[in-house]
């Protein structure tokens, strides 16, 4: 008796656990969502900032965190793709992959102002790129590199070995079965990872504080050496800047829920994606 | 021919990892080390006071690793039941539609971004606890400790989920035949057989929190003192760098502190992952998986 007395006090000690966490999450998005609403219009999405913050919207915010993104996929994408390919097709067992192998998963854990620390002294002042949107694209394209080899691998992976085989036995070469066999299997896991990088870095702040971002530009950043607004650093200088905090909170509300909106539903699809891959594999 | 070639460019961008793990390294150790030919290293570590704007400047940075451990700490108690207790209501309890939606959606969460997380924290954790409290302000360690627990806690249970399901159904079913019921079976087998894979996620999540700039920077209040209380506000190293390195002028004595901290916290979140490796290594021979 007392035994199943115990098991449904645990039970519902679990139950809890997941309501409680269910909760606080939900009540981010549910406050955020909320508040940002009232402050999001079409003005709100497609004009500059106005009146030392105060009015306007944040349509170069917005293509300035577009840019960024860009920058750091076109980086990191093909090294990502390299790196796994070498490890998933090409790898002699040894020492070799392993050390690699190590320093994608320290990488992996490296904390992301370390990134920015990095690319300041690298990008922004070793090479003399200044603080701008090349610096701040390199840095997070650093920061998502080993995200992008361990999807790809995962990918790679998932690929039938008998294809392959079939490939090779037909008199192609390692490199024309990887072309034309291997990486068309894998695109659509390989996408998901790239997807889901997109919405890590759409949202990260800490590595552009220093390499790239500023809280007012006047108009659209021109080149790749210019300073850009960003969603995330936006976020934080509405908080933490200027002069008329109560009107800067309820612009910052409206660029959390773009910023909440942007990355959710990017993962989302990733995510989506991938569970039907799974199924479909029969894993 | 032409096939050696590609193979020799992919073993080369292979290496690219390597490369800017290393020059992290490096950057770091040029751009730090020159702050311990001014200040003794054992000062630095364990001096009491940080005052690098003032003259003469102070460069202790106890109160700031303090106030990291501190923060950590408090969002481990957060995340650690939150995250755990979920991946094992998610692994016994949850029927399979009711798993098909849950699990993708805390993986869905764990993408929320940091700064999104700071933001709910001043504007509404922060009132909160300066009403509860009946505080001067609501920006401190406890509030850091609970954003950053509940933004680790997505984290911890996928994880902890993950190494849940290694476990095989046999341990289950053996433990069953003997005349153990569910939560028995659950807590004295299935939790000590998934051990080492849950301190895996643990640390992962530990390791998050203490490296969480955007977060701490925002809600923590940023007062570089040694903290008594968790109710009152401190300054973690990440909202040390994130905070001063605008400021600090470039190839000064402060910019060298602030690498040098950088320094410090990368050596902290390298050997907790070295940790998490080597566990969950352990763990995968245990169990009988493949490395």
């Amino acid at each position: 008796m007392s035994k199943n007395i115990k098991q449904n006090l645990g039970f519902f000690t679990l139950f809890l656990c997941i309501l409680i966490t269910l909760f606080f999450l939900g009540s981010i998005i549910y406050f955020i969502s909320v508040r940002g609403f009232r402050v999001i219009s079409w003005e709100f999405l497609t004009q500059g900032p106005r009146m030392g913050m105060t009015q306007g919207g944040i349509a170069p915010v917005i293509v300035g965190t577009l840019y960024l993104t860009l920058g750091a996929i076109i980086f990191a994408l093909p090294l990502g793709l390299a790196c796994a390919i070498y490890l998933c097709e090409y790898s002699p067992k040894g020492l070799a992959v392993n050390v690699i192998r190590i320093s994608i998963n320290n990488l992996a854990g490296v904390p992301s102002v370390v990134f920015g620390l990095f690319g300041l002294a690298i990008f922004v002042n070793f090479f003399g790129f200044g603080v701008s949107i090349l610096s701040g694209s390199l840095t997070l394209g650093i920061l998502i590199l080993p995200l992008i080899i361990s999807s790809t691998q995962e990918a790679l992976l998932a690929v039938p070995v008998s294809i392959r085989e079939a490939s090779l036995s037909l008199g192609a070469t390692r490199w024309e079965t990887i072309k034309n066999i291997v990486l068309p299997t894998a695109l659509p896991g390989i996408l998901t990872g790239v997807i889901l990088s997109i919405g890590r870095v759409a949202g990260e702040t800490a590595p552009i504080l220093f390499t790239a971002a500023a809280f007012y530009t006047r108009g659209y950043p021109k080149s790749v050496f210019s300073e850009v607004m960003a969603l995330p650093y936006h976020i934080y200088a509405l908080m933490t800047e200027g002069t008329h905090p109560a009107k800067q909170t309820a612009i910052a509300y409206g660029c959390s829920l773009v910023l909440l909106l942007m990355v959710l539903l990017i993962s989302a699809a990733a995510i989506f994606i991938r569970q039907r891959q799974r199924g479909a594999s029969g894993q | 021919m032409k096939d050696k070639i590609y193979k020799w460019v992919f073993t080369v961008l292979a290496f690219s990892s390597l490369v800017f793990l290393v020059g992290i390294v490096l950057v770091l150790f040029k751009e730090g080390f020159p702050i311990f030919q001014k200040v003794n290293p054992i000062k630095f570590l364990f001096g009491k006071g940080w005052y690098p704007t003032y003259s003469p400047p102070e460069f202790g940075i106890l109160p700031l690793i303090l106030a990291s451990v501190w923060v950590t700490a408090g969002a481990t108690l957060v995340c650690v039941p939150l995250g755990v207790g979920s991946a094992l209501y998610l692994h016994e309890l949850s029927g399979h539609r009711q798993r098909a939606i849950l699990k993708p959606v805390i993986e869905i969460l764990a993408s929320i971004p940091s700064v999104v997380y700071g933001f709910f924290g001043v504007v509404i954790v922060t009132p909160f606890l300066q009403n509860t409290f009946n505080l001067p302000t609501g920006l401190c360690a406890l509030n850091a400790s609970l954003v950053l627990g509940i933004m680790a806690t997505p984290t911890v249970c996928s994880l902890a989920d993950d190494a849940l399901n290694y476990v095989p159904r046999t341990f289950r079913e053996a433990s069953f035949a003997v005349g153990a019921n569910r939560w028995q079976t659950l807590t004295q087998v299935v939790i000590p057989a998934a051990g080492s894979g849950i301190s895996t996620a643990i640390i992962l999540g530990m390791s998050r929190a203490i490296g969480e700039t955007m977060t701490v920077l925002m809600v923590a209040g940023g007062s570089a003192v040694i903290p008594h209380s968790f109710l009152e506000p401190v300054r973690p190293m990440t909202a040390a760098i994130a905070a001063e390195m605008g400021e600090a002028p470039m190839g000064g004595t402060h910019y060298h502190a602030l690498f040098a901290i950088a320094l410090i916290l990368f050596m902290i979140t390298f050997i907790f992952n070295i940790i998490a490796e080597m566990i969950s290594r352990r763990f995968r021979i245990k169990l009988g998986l493949s490395g």
